[in-house]
């Protein structure tokens, strides 16, 4: 009834085949679709990777009166306005007109950075692109592991900096989507108005949700009956905090739609339709 | 109703070893822990397996069943497939025979966490404290010890070489557990990162997905300890004012 032979013992030297575990060959015994979550993730991710570099990189079509693509806001730059599918586009003035890319690589980093650093994203891309483990129970690829304790891995510990940001983002977000009832002086309410607020409010949930705000409001103390009001903040977070990942896929692709949407609307492909 | 399984289990040492089949009757509604005392009752008296209370509660029985580190115990054959169920011991720690592993590496490294530090000025007795204050921490005692969450735990099941420096899930939901007391007066961030290697760890969750006692290790005690740690060592804000929300109170509690 004996199968599966034991490999030699000298070649048996690391992971699971460390001298002394069980001499057992096969890498891992897992019979179940483990690979699904890595690849999805892949997929998924790799796809947004794509999107949203053409979109950062395109230079053109963000703003849709009053619509301003979420990847250009804010615009920081005074060339905001002057390239097709940008007419009329509020901006911030700070950078002048000498600033000719793409205005969104100066704004990008910070959700991006949020996004990198967040505690479910790790696991994702850990997982999906390092292999690190590609699955529980399932080996990763290399050898040599330091985690997160050296240079670049060690710097996902000021993901609370990039929160921080996140809220000051969500803010401006906030206000496009609420300029995006203002159709001239008058208040309307288009399909890209409810586009708006969805993303907002999407971005605020995942925001919130986030571990390191868990941390901020409350989290970080030991005697919640003397905080009453820190105590409040923490049980809200923490209400929300275990649907961070869902909130983190939803607004990842919502982001995505919600320029897609504004683009296609400055572009001329579709239009706007106006329920008031 | 019975239905005929091909039980395969791991039999061997540290030194060779080999898949065996073994068929057996099992019926609707068991556990692979009933197959496994099935086949030590009829076809291999003298297979190793370690187990004790049947129910989930002494973590004693923990394998790997079909590559998934589970206890026995709580693993129904009715979700498994009906044909054929692998079962290993688990494998991150030297196996002794059989099922049976050497876990000591987890009992030596409970030994370097210091325990629970009242205020010197309490005894034992005068402990007041709210609900409020102790329940984030009483859901870490839930944790029975079955070892599964450092089983799975690539840092070490991957890497031998990090056993030195790295503690484990078990034992960061130990630093939570008495971090977060509110009468435990020890800052335990400089050891978690210097002993006990919390930045090895990279957040893919596993521990949290094996642990039959629903322990959320991940998001409860793994993440607020590496806030902790950031609060201690890598927030520049944090570091350049006086860390005065560590000191103890006068009282003897912490803020």
């Amino acid at each position: 009834m004996a199968n599966a032979p034991a490999a030699p013992n000298n070649a048996r030297q690391t992971g699971t085949g460390t001298s002394g575990r069980a001499p057992i060959t096969a890498r891992t015994l897992r019979t179940d679709a483990w690979w699904a979550y890595p690849a999805s993730t892949f997929t998924v991710l790799l796809a947004f990777v794509l999107y949203s570099t053409y979109a950062a990189l395109a230079n053109r079509d963000y703003y849709a009166d009053p619509y301003l693509s979420p990847f250009y806001s804010p615009c920081l730059s005074t060339n905001c306005g002057a390239v097709p599918g940008s007419a009329g586009a509020p901006h911030l003035g700070w950078f002048g007109n000498w600033w000719i890319v793409t205005p969104a690589v100066l704004i990008l980093i910070f959700p991006l950075g949020f996004r990198l650093t967040c505690y479910y994203y790790r696991k994702a891309y850990y997982r999906s692109f390092w292999l690190s483990p590609p699955a529980c129970a399932v080996p990763e690829p290399r050898h040599r592991y330091t985690g997160e304790t050296r240079f670049p891995l060690i710097l996902q510990n000021i993901h609370r900096y990039f929160f921080y940001a996140a809220v000051a983002f969500n803010l401006i977000l906030t206000w496009d989507a609420v300029i995006a009832f203002d159709f001239d002086g008058h208040i309307g309410i288009g399909v890209g108005s409810v586009v708006l607020v969805i993303n907002a409010v999407l971005l605020w949930m995942y925001t919130l949700s986030c571990h390191a705000c868990r941390h901020v409001v409350g989290g970080r103390i030991n005697n919640f009956s003397r905080h009453p009001v820190r105590y409040r903040l923490w049980t809200w977070v923490s209400r929300i905090n275990p649907i961070h990942g869902r909130l983190a896929w939803a607004s990842l692709v919502w982001v995505a739609l919600t320029d897609l949407y504004v683009r296609l609307d400055a572009a001329g492909v579709l239009h706007d339709p106006r329920f008031v | 109703m019975s239905y005929q399984l091909n039980l395969r289990i791991w039999r061997g040492n540290a030194t060779a070893g080999d898949m065996v089949d073994y068929p057996v009757t099992v019926e609707e509604g068991e556990v692979v822990l009933d197959a496994v005392h099935r086949v030590q009752a009829t076809l291999a008296g003298d297979l190793a397996v370690r187990w004790n209370c049947k129910a989930g509660k002494c973590g004693s029985c923990s394998a790997e069943i079909n590559g998934r580190p589970r206890l026995m115990c709580m693993a129904r054959l009715s979700r498994l497939p009906r044909d054929a169920v692998t079962l290993t011991p688990l494998r991150t720690f030297p196996v002794i025979r059989d099922l049976v592993c050497d876990v000591s590496f987890n009992y030596r490294k409970a030994q370097q966490v210091p325990s629970f530090t009242p205020p010197t000025d309490l005894a034992p007795g005068e402990y007041r404290m709210r609900q409020a204050d102790v329940e984030r921490s009483q859901e870490f005692r839930k944790c029975i010890e079955c070892w599964l969450c450092q089983d799975v735990c690539h840092v070490i099941r991957d890497h031998e070489d990090n056993k030195n420096a790295f503690a484990g899930p078990r034992f960061f939901i130990r630093h939570a557990e008495l971090d977060m007391h509110p009468l435990d007066t020890l800052d335990r961030r400089t050891q978690l990162r210097e002993e006990h290697g919390i930045g090895l760890c990279n957040i893919t969750r596993c521990c949290t997905e094996v642990c039959p006692a629903d322990i959320h290790i991940t998001d409860n005690a793994i993440i607020p300890m590496k806030e902790r740690v950031v609060d201690r060592r890598y927030d520049p804000l944090r570091r350049l004012f006086p860390n005065w929300r560590h000191k103890p109170q006068p009282d003897g509690g912490q803020p």
